[in-house]
């Protein structure tokens, strides 16, 4: 089984549902099913080879599902980044996976125009809604009588790679998680076996696709034949709701940061959520009293909190029922995998212990792309089983009933708004400030995004630095989550005997 | 009404534009497309309005055709000066 083909049959059993709602644009499964046809035309067009990553640096919209389902159409892997990101990481993504094309849209083209001409691997780009046709670029197909491709790569191994997708690492700079299309299936059978999506569901989807946590949406969704209402602004939450009751929304996945938007608008209630079957949140541990909020509101709902990174998609599921009993906790696993707490010298722990959450099953990625040393880190032979298995860096504690709750980090990578940041890449970015001699970064507790990102910054002699100069060079060169909240100015950093920053000491 | 705009593009020059070269953003381009607000800017920047000009800002009028670009904001404060 690949990935695409669930989306395949539904194409064919059910051509005039409707697939696809983003803004005013209404698509049906007939109709995304030829441009997903027409854009796989032009990738063979341009003779785009089996194994070849191809990055989506998109806009959230139909054209985001158009390019997944067209990439693995041909056999290729498809690379999703976030429409947030600046050029230097776009850079970076395209020669770290020496990506054959980008697909892209018009909106973007201040990033990308700056990014391509660093690029060693010379990716042909393809850009749709370009308003002025652009010599250097290849025209989105418009063409929509493109055949069908019958000779889908059926031969093609299901532990074959399907997807890239970069998240943050510890060294600074941001790791690629080989995900093979049996990996993805896995994840998707287990959250599908708890979760049981529907044909009849409408997904009202606020969360990039570019992220797992929004990408598992956009695939499973298609692959059931459901709804997928695709919204591309989160900056107005009464826009949002208005959007969710006017199309009747059944399921809605949410991060802290849009659970505050949503319990923010003084009068909820004006707005009709009464469709919704299923709400689920992820990415960050949700405050309790936004849980208990949140099932006053919508006690029709079931709620389910969840615990997953990247590297494997989904872990651990609360079920509802458990709620009340244990808030704070995160569930104890999902089916079809297997987990424990072990030790630092690896040896299972059992229940009522803290160790680090050990994950093994067929959706544990297969390495970090070109990575071997961080893949060594995280992936590692499990003596009693002799399979390789997913040290997670995380520590958890159990209880009694093996329930599991979060305790921190191994590593200093902080989590704000759901998101990692990797300190190193902060301080990197704060490091190329004239005028800045030292700086560290850390993650400090906030009630809105869990962690927010702190630098503390030692300014050279003479120089006139303020918070908001450092903050708007990290906007400058990284995603807004990424750039500190905050800016401490020090006559000097706090250091170890050996003369390395003491982090500690700064919190 | 021209003088609130300088005061506006003041402020989002200050605190949003990122790295150099937009700060010359025209007056009815929008504040999201050209990334210069995310959700997190948009509060922000409705905090401002309502301690610098004294006004409130409902749930409701939080939306792309009040404060999506400066015309659209510097119409908004206007008609909020103004309302009875």
């Amino acid at each position: 089984m690949l990935l695409q083909h669930a989306f395949e049959s539904t194409r064919r059993r059910l051509p005039d549902k409707v697939a696809i709602v983003c803004g005013a644009e209404r698509l049906t499964y007939a109709q995304l099913g030829q441009r997903v046809d027409a854009l796989s035309a032009l990738l063979r067009a341009r003779r785009v080879a089996a194994g070849d990553r191809i990055v989506l640096y998109l806009d959230p919209g139909s054209e985001f599902a158009v390019a997944i389902h067209a990439v693995l159409s041909v056999g290729a892997v498809f690379v999703p980044i976030s429409a947030l990101t600046k050029p230097e990481k776009l850079t970076y993504v395209l020669n770290d996976t020496r990506a054959t094309v980008l697909l892209t849209n018009g909106r973007l083209a201040s990033k990308w125009t700056r990014a391509l001409p660093n690029c060693t691997s010379a990716p042909i780009c393809v850009v749709c809604g370009l308003e002025q046709p652009d010599p250097r670029v290849e025209q989105w197909p418009e063409d929509t009588t493109a055949n069908p491709h019958s000779d889908d790569p059926a031969d093609q191994d299901p532990a074959s790679l399907a997807a890239i997708i970069y998240t943050s690492g510890t060294t600074g700079s941001p790791k690629g998680v080989m995900l093979s299309h049996k990996n993805m299936c896995s994840a998707w059978r287990s959250v599908q076996a708890y979760l049981n999506f529907h044909e009849s569901d409408i997904i009202g989807l606020a969360l990039p696709p570019s992220f797992s946590y929004g990408l598992y949406h956009v695939l499973i969704g298609l692959g059931i034949g459901a709804t997928v209402m695709i919204e591309r602004s989160t900056s107005f939450p009464v826009k949002l709701v208005e959007a969710f009751a006017r199309e009747r929304i059944t399921i809605f996945p949410g991060v802290p940061t849009l659970f505050s938007a949503i319990l923010g608008i003084a009068r909820l209630e004006a707005y009709d959520l009464s469709s919704l079957r299923i709400i689920t949140s992820a990415a960050a541990a949700l405050p309790e009293g936004h849980v208990e909020r949140i099932r006053q509101r919508f006690p029709q709902a079931k709620f389910y909190s969840m615990y997953g990174m990247t590297e494997c998609k989904r872990i651990s599921y609360l079920e509802p029922e458990e709620l009340s009993k244990r808030p704070s906790s995160v569930g104890r696993g999902m089916p079809f995998q297997d987990l424990w707490l072990a030790n630092d010298e690896g040896e299972r722990l059992p229940f009522g212990s803290t160790g680090e959450l050990v994950v093994c099953g067929d959706h544990v990625m297969l390495g970090y792309w070109e990575k071997p040393d961080e893949t060594a880190a995280r992936l590692r032979l499990d003596p009693s089983t002799q399979t390789m298995v997913l040290h997670t860096g995380d520590i958890f504690r159990t209880d009694a009933e093996g329930y599991l709750y979060f305790v921190g980090r191994r590593d200093d990578i902080i989590k704000s708004a759901g998101e990692k940041v990797s300190p190193r890449e902060v301080e990197n970015a704060i490091y190329s400030m004239d005028g800045v001699q030292e700086c560290a970064v850390i993650g400090v507790a906030d009630p809105l995004l869990g962690e927010a990102v702190k630098a503390y910054v030692v300014a050279r002699e003479g120089v006139d630095l303020t918070a908001r100069d450092v903050i708007r060079h990290c906007l400058s060169k990284m995603e807004s989550y990424m750039a500190p909240k905050s800016v401490v100015f020090l006559n000097d950093l706090p250091r170890t005997d050996s003369g390395k920053i003491r982090k500690l000491d700064l919190r | 009404m021209s003088g609130l705009r300088v005061e506006l593009r003041r402020f989002v020059n200050e605190n949003f534009v990122m790295g150099s070269g937009r700060s010359d953003f025209a007056d009815d381009a929008s504040f999201s497309d050209l990334e210069i607000l995310d959700s997190s800017g948009f509060l922000e920047l409705v905090a401002y309005l309502e301690e610098a000009y004294g006004v409130t800002v409902a749930d409701e009028e939080l939306s792309p055709e009040n404060l999506d670009s400066l015309n659209k904001l510097a119409a908004f404060i206007e008609r909020k000066r103004h309302a009875p």
